[in-house]
Formats: C-alpha cells, structure tokens, sequence
C-alpha cells in the first residue's frame, strides 16, 4: 500500500527522470550516428569488394552480410523489449516503458527486412521467394508478435497504463519463442527434409567472417540509434500529450 | 476454498444462463467446418486428408469468439475492481473463470465434433484421435485465450485486437494438435500437446491476474 | 459509546498523496488521518478527483507521489470495502446468488446474506434476477455488499447515488453502526450526510490540481 520512497542509487534516480534521461543521452547521440555511418562504410566496402563470391552462389552470397545481421536484430530487439518488460514491472522504472514502446516498431521493421532479404536471397538460391522452412517460419510468427505489440499499444489511449499490461504480454511471448521456433522446426523437418544453406559459422573463411562481423556491428549501433532516438521522441511525445491535456482542462500550460 | 467454489458456481451460472451463447460456439463450429467443402470442393479423399486441419481450425475460431465474455463483462459492471479486493486471490479467480470457460466452451465442441467428421468424410481412427488432441490441447487454447482477452480487457474495442495477440502464440497448438492426428509421429506431437497444455494453463492466471492488476480501472 | 467494538485499532494516514490518471494530477498535496469510528467525507466540484482518490486508497490506481498507510491493519487480510459508481451486478443472477457469491468470495464474516438484504429494504426480493432491480434497488444491493464480509474500511464513492429519501436514511444508518463498530469509512458524496454523533465526521475539500 505505502509507495516506494527509500532513495535509490543516483543514476538509476537520474535515469529515471525523462527529461534527464534525455539530457544525459542526448551528447551520446551524435557520435553513435557518425560511428554507425563508419561501420556501414567499412561494412559495405568489405561486402562489396573485398569478399570473394561464392563457388555455388556467386555474387547473391552479399545479401547475406545484409540477412544475417537483420535476422540477429530481430531477436536481439524482443530480448532488449523482454529486459525492459521486466524493468517495467519489476522497478516500475519509466524509462523501461519508453524502451519497450520504442523497440516494438524497430523489432517488426528489423524482422520485416530480415524476412525480405531472405526472400530476395532464396529466389536465387532455392528457386523461390518463400519456403515453408522452420527459420523463415519462426521468424514470421516473431513478425506477427511484433505486429501485434505495435497495434497492442496504438490501442491503449492511456500509455503510462499500457505499459505494465503490454510487459505482461511481452514477458509471455519471450516464454512461448522458443516453444513456437521448437514447434515450427519439428513441423517443417516433418513435411520436407532440411534442405536449406545453411551458412556454418566457424567453416567460413575469414574473409566472409570479417565482413559479417562489421555489418552486424553496423547494424546492431543501427539499431542502438534509432532506438535512443526513439525513446526521446516518445518522452517528447509524452510531455506534449500532457500539455494538451492540460490545457484542455483549463489549468496553466 | 468455498471461495474458489464460490466463484466456478457463479461462472457457470452465468455463462449456461447465458442466453445462448454456448449454443451460438457450437453453431460457430459447425458452419465454420462445414463451409470448408464449398470451397475446396465436395472430393471426399480430399477432405479427409484436411479434415483434422479443419477441425481444428473451427475449434481455434469458435474458442476465440468465446473470450469477450470471459473478462469484458465484469470490467464493464465493475466486477472486476471488486474482484481484485476478494479474500480469494485474483489468480485463483482467474484459474476458475478459465476452468468454466473451457468446461463451456471446448466440451461443446468435442461433443459437436462427431457432426463435422461425418461432414469432412473422417474415418474412425482419425476421428478417435480428433477428440483426444481436441481434448488435451483446447486446454491450452483456452489459456492463450484468456492471456490476450486479460491484456485487452481494459481497451474499449478490445475484442478485435486480442485474436491478433493470441494467434501466434497458439501456432505450436494448432502444429502439435494436427500432428498428433496426422504426422507420423503422432505420439511425440500427441505428448508435446499435453506439455503444452499443462505449461500454459499453469503460466496463464498468474499472467492474466497480472495484465488486469496492472491495467487498473 | 456503548457500542461493541469490533475491529482491532486502525489508523489510516495520507501525506502529500497526489492522484490522477494517465500522469495528471486531479488533486494534490492530499493529507489526512483517519482512526476507528470516525468517517471521511470527500467534497469538491466535479473533476477534482474523488473517484481517483478513492481507487488510489483502494490500491487499485498507483499514486503519482506522497503516501497512504494503514497502521495496524492485518496484512494477511483484505480490509477494505469499495463500494463504486458501478454496481457490479450481473442480471442473470437473482439477488441472494448474488450476494451469496461476494459473501463467500469476501468471506462470510459478517450478516448473513437473508439478513443483509432485509437489512437494506430487499427482503422480499431474494429470488428475482437482479437484472429487474431498479436503479436504487440495485444500489441498496451493492451497499448489502458491506454487510455480509466484515472489513473495518469502506470506501463509498456516491453512496445515495439513485437512492429515495428513505435510502439516505439507511446509508446514515448504516454508517452510524459501521463507526459505532470501531469501523472507518471514506465517503465522496454531494449529499449532506448527517450522522447520529457529528464529531464522528471530518470534511475533506478537493480542489482542481493547480
């Protein structure tokens, strides 16, 4: 009954505040972005010309650098939401709404290109643009969860009250991912033999690994920037939407 | 315990006074298997081979309709603040709503199944094993079920967003729910589907208690 | 006082309590002590917040800062009624169902259901479907709520909403024997309230949030 007073560590308290968090983040944003640009750089110079073609693939083997790090994200992004679902409810730290509201849309964006460069990869590579296969399929069930939580959370009209509701659903999700990727492998091995390129980590040559590693780097500050500047727009966005209620009641602005 | 009693008592009243909602799942389920044919055509082998596709496909559908009246209509009379201020815990509330929701939901439609596998053209052994995969994974269903319908009680159009959450999360059902009719290993999808029946129905009041918890009024 | 009293000594306490909704406050800077047998009155035009202050005492809205305590209340137990705008009764049971079911689901600590009812001026009614009820027949059944499981707090929020003449008379009267208990009470109304003994009675004025 009796809230939550005792002081807790300084930054957690400064993080805590929206607006300091936006002003402690906001010197952070500027050289995330220009280091973002320098890995994409250094990434697509490796990816286009200093990697070899593949023997069987030839030059659609470059989709990967591309596939692999959006495939990485679209779990990376449901893991940052599921940390942040049990901030939400665990220290009811506001911060950790606005993390998870933001990441939702950038999950199902990541997902959505992971998809469709799979896609775009599997037309030359297997003859078709969509297999029925366990990965593609569990990532479009991951896809559909998404989806689901950016619509869950355009429903609320009260966001400070979605966000412990939409966590709960978070944190029930992350428990059924794995079940539904289990459930989906041991359907599609049941209906077509496992078929598909698989790129093996450790077999490939340091001059596929190196580029991938640079592009996933790139992709994850990617990912880090748009994310950060997410959360300010919505703390932005917040503080706008009490203003105008405000006003609207009649008080001073 | 009378509480928890108590309150099975009180569900079942009111969903079997209902007015004839169970009667309208089992219509549901029904027309939903029975206007398959139409589309694919009236070849009996073919419907056989998708008959346990269909059946539980109707079954998912006609247990999702059901969910409005697991949690609205107490968050509407305000029942449900109240229900939060009983000596019996919200989780074991919910536990009895989801208890009396597939007691009134899913019985139905196993007792309706026998109508669709005449219908689809099933034979004896893949009926058989329709109810027992009906029978251990619609406990599930109900489970997801009430998850979504507890997260989206407390927005006002509730009801068409909380099939978009709950689909995903029951694909391993309708897998392990088919795969144990049809696959080749159906006694390993036939055991999935009861590990999966038992997690979630075990995950979901505490899950359900916590999403109205926090959506408040 | 001659009265029995029936529940052990609670002191109820709120300072600096600010409450509202979606992050803004209806009313600040809230404080007040309450102890047995003595009732709260919330006034204040309407969107001051009565409503939310009494789902913040509740525990069902958090509140946006300061704090609310019950010293001595048993942790173990639910020791508060809410008594809302909403009745929360459901048509298709008759009206002893009804109250038999919060009777147990509360715990059956207090009137027996037959008795509460008689109590509230529903006596004769026990067998209709509670969807029949008028609107202040059905508010007398919520109010018989609070007399069939024993818990020391009420929260009202517009307890003679729809109610006759005779029906403030019940509300005072059954506060006058809630206190008289040793029990304590929070009210929002805009009706006078006028108990047996007026020192029982403090006044809480809410203002719009500045």
């Amino acid at each position: 009954m009796t809230p939550d007073t005792e002081p807790r560590l300084n930054w957690w308290n400064r993080m805590a505040n929206p607006g300091q968090f936006v002003a402690w983040t906001t010197p952070l944003l500027w050289p995330l972005v220009i280091l973002t640009a320098v890995l994409f750089v250094l990434g697509f110079w490796f990816a286009f010309f200093n990697s070899p073609e593949d023997y069987q693939m030839g030059d659609t083997v470059r989709i990967m650098y591309v596939h692999v790090p959006n495939a990485w994200l679209s779990q990376f992004v449901y893991a940052i939401m599921s940390v942040s679902a049990l901030g939400t409810l665990v220290w009811r730290h506001p911060m950790a709404d606005v993390s998870m509201k933001a990441a939702a849309p950038l999950g199902a964006l990541f997902t959505a290109l992971a998809l469709f460069t799979g896609a775009l990869w599997g037309r030359p590579t297997w003859g078709t643009f969509w297999e029925w296969d366990g990965r593609m399929t569990s990532t479009l069930v991951l896809l559909l969860i998404y989806l689901g939580l950016v619509a869950l959370w355009r429903a609320f009209d009260d966001q400070l009250r979605a966000a412990r509701v939409i966590a709960v659903f978070t944190l029930v999700g992350a428990i059924n991912i794995p079940i539904i990727k289990f459930s989906v492998d041991w359907w599609s091995t049941l209906h077509q033999p496992a078929s598909v390129f698989r790129p093996d980590g450790p077999r490939m040559p340091m001059s596929i690994l190196v580029p991938l590693f640079v592009m996933f780097f790139a992709f994850t500050f990617l990912f880090l920037v748009l994310h950060l500047k997410a959360m300010h727009t919505e703390v932005k966005r917040r503080r706008v939407m009490t203003l105008k209620r405000r006003l609207a009641q009649g008080g001073p602005a | 315990m009378s509480g928890f009693a108590a309150m099975l008592r009180r569900e079942l009243r009111l969903s079997l006074r209902g007015g004839g909602d169970v009667l309208t799942l089992v219509l549901f389920f029904i027309i939903v298997g029975a206007i398959v044919p139409f589309a694919v055509g009236p070849d009996r082998t073919l419907l056989a081979a998708i008959a346990p596709g269909i059946v539980w496909i109707a079954a998912f559908l006609a247990m999702l309709l059901g969910l409005e009246r697991l949690f609205r209509p107490d968050h509407e009379d305000g029942a449900l603040v109240l229900l939060r201020q009983a000596e019996l815990p919200l989780s074991a509330i919910v536990a009895a709503k989801l208890i009396v929701h597939w007691l009134v939901s899913a019985v139905p439609l196993l007792l309706a199944t026998p109508v669709l596998a005449v219908l689809l053209a099933m034979d004896l052994d893949s009926f058989g094993r329709t109810m027992i995969s009906l029978a251990l994974g619609t406990p599930a269903l109900a489970a997801f079920g009430a998850i979504g319908a507890a997260v989206t009680v407390s927005i006002r159009r509730g009801g068409l967003i909380a099939p978009i959450l709950i689909a995903p999360l029951s694909i391993p059902v309708l897998i392990f729910g088919v795969g144990s009719i049809t696959s080749p290993q159906s006694g390993a999808a036939t055991l999935f589907l009861a590990a999966l029946s038992l997690m979630a129905v075990a995950l979901a009041p505490f899950a359900a208690a916590l999403a109205i918890s926090s959506a408040e009024d | 006082m001659t009265d029995r009293q029936v529940f052990s000594p609670l002191r109820l306490s709120a300072s600096g309590l600010s409450c509202g909704r979606g992050g803004i406050a209806l009313s600040t800077d809230i404080g007040f002590e309450l102890a047995n047998g003595h009732a709260l009155l919330l006034r204040g035009p309407n969107g001051t917040g009565k409503t939310t202050l009494l789902l913040t005492l509740a525990g069902v809205i958090a509140p946006l800062a300061g704090s609310f305590a019950a010293e001595g209340a048993d942790p173990d137990t639910r020791w508060l009624h809410y008594c809302g705008h909403r009745n929360a009764i459901k048509a298709r049971l008759t009206v002893l169902e009804d109250l038999s079911f919060w009777a147990e689901i509360n715990g059956p600590t207090g009137m027996a259901p037959r008795e509460a009812l008689a109590e509230v001026g529903l006596g004769t009614l026990d067998g209709l479907d509670a969807g029949f009820l008028s609107a202040g027949q059905s508010r007398r059944l919520a109010l018989a709520r609070l007399l069939v499981s024993l818990r020391p707090v009420w929260l009202l929020d517009e307890p003679t909403a729809a109610l006759d003449t005779e029906g403030h008379a019940l509300v005072t009267r059954l506060l006058d024997r809630h206190l008289g208990m040793g029990g304590l009470a929070i009210a929002a109304t805009h009706d006078p309230i006028t108990l047996s003994d007026p020192t029982r009675l403090g006044v809480l004025q809410l203002e719009r949030a500045p």
